[in-house]
């Protein structure tokens, strides 16, 4: 916003114009005023698109869902606590619930029984909703990739914004993902950088064995949410 | 070559030689198989139950360790780790073979009860079923899983379809039961106070709690097989890290540099087990106030100051534990024979660093007990809630902070030495409360009698002669243990007794590679001591148990 403000109204103080009173509060209101309010001379209004506006907002503002998984939530809690302090960002406060939240980090390795649940979370939070996904499981599945219960990645259930690599990432790095998201959010490029499908539109793409043709009966396309393969998902 | 382990102590009680053992259970007992730890008799899957009773009854091995199953070519087995809480250097191990066309063996809950969820995972991994199981589900993996991903016929390229069904989220219209006037509800797995992705199904009546059903499996990252693909030397190493992440990770690293070295006959240099031993201790203090710290936030739901203080001091540790092994959170420090490098130069500072850290300690831990055991309303909530009596923690193999807040004087690093601890001046804390409060009680002793461990070591280690600082044993390249030689080594982690079984197969990978996680054993007792009591005691009670979801489904 601050590009928008006209800082070419002259000091407040060095000639007061004939309308500083009526911009003043008086009584009990005084307390609203402040030197931005004198700074905007006798025009106290800002020009600018809403869209940027609203982005302006949105990026300062994250709530936060707070959601633990596994190692990387440990470094998720340094993050909001003392010395890394991620509230300083304006994205600090943890919500215990996905419906207050705006912005889920992900925290650790995904694996099939949690899958469904995230996706989940993810559907029960407002839009617009971002995602940083944290540490190399939630990448690829990390120094698990290789485990037969393990789900490469959570791009495989969810679209996410931002990437931040490390096993576990410090809370520095956590911290400049976040920071990362909201100053793309405030500039309105939240576009993002991968989407996968993470609705199973059918069995077609896989090979007809046996398996796959009674699995395929067994269960109502409707229904389901998520699909774990191992030699599609490496 | 294991019997030498069971000559008795002096001093304690009557103890059974291995002969001894074996008369006892001559009637059942159809072979030998012993391993490097512990005797091992072979019984018929149908004496199970009987040979448990004798062993447990006669002989007093009251703690069912861990349950290992395994499938060999043409068997699969089932192994029955027996120790004695007065003695954990007594060691049995029990072995049942059943064939594999039907692999079918007696379910040991009757005996103990601590087999119940251990069988459950052998079923859900390896595929061998058991009798009279009281609840025969899997247990990590969704029930709509196809096969035994840990059976030697496993397809790990099949596909696995996990529907919406099978998981659904209860959110039905009505969770009444009309019958017995109760309510479902769903704590978790996404929940702030189940500490990870932890799903308790409760059935309520009225406000009080009627059956807590805890269903695991939401983290279970396949941590076994990741280690059973890993060769010994290096590349298992990273992985225990990731087990009880909770700052645990050198003690997690301990328990399988331990077993891995008694595997290997590996001597560990004694200047290494001093740096291992202070790390060691220095993570679990790490671990016991981050317990601390959720706990707080469980009891009082407070995000704010006592939270935040504990994490303030869990920086300070992390920051020396960085200084030492070059990571925050995944030390990947120890290495079979020793630790990887040597304290961090300058070793003044590091000295003075460490010893500022303790000297901080015992006022931090008067604040905190200003905050939390002093203060009214967490005692109204902890003080006898959340019971485990002794006995029920035992039949549970209940270790740890929680079975020492039950009067069960067992830690490992006193009754079974390894590393410095011997050396060394400290106390074991036990607390006679048996109830949350005295867990909480026990965790905050414990971090002050860590302290007096890392102070020791660090007197000893400012004290070293440099030429005699010697890190590592001379390990081989490439670890080849015995074919067949079997192990089963634990350690005191942060969070209880953590075993590791290792069986070689002649190669540089381990055949089977078990976790016993101490966090697993612990959360089977959560029913004992919620049910009968209000939905705020089983958040306290769970807290309480500081269950790390990383351990639990490994």
């Amino acid at each position: 916003m601050s590009k928008n403000t006209p800082p070419n109204s002259p000091r407040a103080t060095a000639g007061r114009s004939d309308t500083w009173e009526d911009r003043r509060s008086t009584g009990q209101d005084a307390r609203f005023n402040s030197k931005l309010t004198e700074m905007f001379g006798s025009t106290p209004f800002i020009l600018t698109k809403f869209n940027k506006f609203m982005n302006w907002v949105r990026g300062s503002s994250m709530f936060l869902f707070q959601f633990g998984i596994a190692c990387c939530s440990i470094e998720m809690m340094h993050t909001f606590a003392t010395k890394h302090d991620l509230d300083r960002f304006g994205s600090g406060v943890p919500r215990a619930s996905p419906r207050q939240a705006d912005l889920m980090v992900i925290p650790g390795t995904i694996v099939s029984k949690l899958g469904p649940r995230l996706k989940r979370l993810y559907d029960q939070m407002p839009e617009p909703k971002f995602v940083v996904s944290m540490g190399s499981c939630t990448i690829s599945g990390g120094p698990f990739q290789e485990g037969y219960n393990v789900i490469k990645g959570a791009e495989q259930i969810l679209p996410v914004d931002i990437h931040v690599p490390g096993c576990p990432p410090r809370p520095e790095a956590l911290l400049y993902g976040i920071v990362k998201l909201q100053e793309r959010i405030a500039n309105g490029e939240s576009t993002r950088v991968t989407v996968k499908p993470y609705e199973l539109e059918q069995f077609s793409d896989l090979e007809r064995d046996e398996l796959v043709d009674s699995l395929a009966d067994q269960i109502d396309q409707d229904d389901l949410v998520m699909r774990y393969d191992w030699t599609e998902s490496q | 070559m294991s019997s030498e382990k069971l000559q008795p102590d002096s001093g304690s009680a009557p103890v059974q030689t291995t002969e001894e053992i074996a008369d006892l259970l001559s009637e059942h007992v159809i072979e030998r198989d012993d391993h490097l730890n512990a005797p091992g008799f072979v019984v018929r899957p149908d004496e199970v139950v009987a040979t448990l009773e004798k062993l447990r009854n006669e002989a007093g091995f009251d703690h069912l360790s861990n349950v290992t199953a395994q499938e060999y070519d043409d068997r699969y087995e089932t192994i029955y780790h027996l120790k004695k809480y007065d003695d954990p250097t007594q060691e049995v191990s029990v072995v049942v073979p059943t064939t594999p066309d039907n692999p079918t063996s007696e379910s040991a809950n009757a005996v103990y009860r601590t087999a119940d969820w251990h069988e459950r995972e052998a079923y859900d991994l390896i595929g061998i079923e058991y009798e009279d199981h009281p609840d025969p589900r899997r247990i990590l993996l969704p029930e709509t899983w196809q096969g035994h991903p840990m059976s030697k016929d496993y397809n790990q390229e099949q596909p696995q379809v996990v529907s919406f069904a099978a998981h659904e989220n209860p959110v039905a219209e009505d969770f009444h039961d009309e019958e017995s006037d109760t309510m479902l509800l769903n704590i978790g797995p996404n929940h702030p106070a189940t500490h990870g992705v932890l799903h308790l199904k409760t059935v309520l009546d009225g406000e009080q709690v009627a059956d807590v059903d805890p269903d695991i499996g939401y983290l279970h990252r396949c941590e076994e097989q990741m280690a059973q693909q890993g060769t010994y030397r290096h590349q298992i190493m990273p992985y225990p890290d990731r087990w009880d992440y909770a700052s645990s990770g050198l003690l997690n690293e301990w328990s399988y540099a331990r077993a891995a070295e008694d595997l290997n006959d590996i001597e560990v240099p004694e200047y290494a087990q001093i740096i291992r031993t202070m790390g060691a201790e220095l993570c679990r203090i790490a671990s016991h106030l981050l317990a601390l710290g959720t706990y707080a936030l469980d009891v009082y739901g407070d995000f704010t100051a006592i939270f935040m203080y504990a994490m303030r001091d869990r920086e300070k540790i992390l920051n020396i534990l960085e200084d030492l092994t070059g990571q925050r959170l995944m030390f990947n420090y120890f290495r079979l024979g020793g630790v990887v490098w040597d304290l961090p130069e300058p070793r003044e500072e590091f000295f003075e660093k460490t010893r500022d850290l303790l000297n901080d300690i015992p006022e931090s831990l008067e604040e905190y007990h200003d905050l939390v055991t002093g203060n009214e309303i967490l005692q109204v909530r902890t003080i006898d809630t959340g019971v485990l009596d002794p006995e029920t923690a035992k039949n549970y193999g209940v270790t740890g902070p929680v079975a020492r807040g039950s009067g069960i004087d067992y830690d490992l690093r006193r009754d079974d030495p390894y590393g410095y601890y011997d050396e060394l001046d400290w106390e074991v804390v036990t607390e006679d409360g048996c109830d949350n409060f005295s867990r909480l009680l026990v965790r905050m002793r414990e971090v002050e009698e860590s302290a007096k461990i890392i102070s020791q070591c660090v007197d000893l280690l400012e004290d070293w002669p440099e030429d005699e600082r010697n890190i590592q044993a001379n390990v081989p390249r490439t670890l080849k243990p015995e074919e067949d030689a079997e192990i089963y080594r634990a350690v005191e982690g942060a969070k209880g007794e953590l075993g590791i079984y290792i069986r070689s197969d002649g190669t540089d990978k381990p055949g089977r590679f078990k976790i016993r996680s101490p966090c697993f054993s612990n959360l089977q007792a959560l029913p004992e001591m919620a049910e009968g009591g209000t939905v705020p005691d089983l958040i306290a009670s769970l807290g309480s148990l500081d269950v790390i979801m990383g351990e639990v489904d490994r």
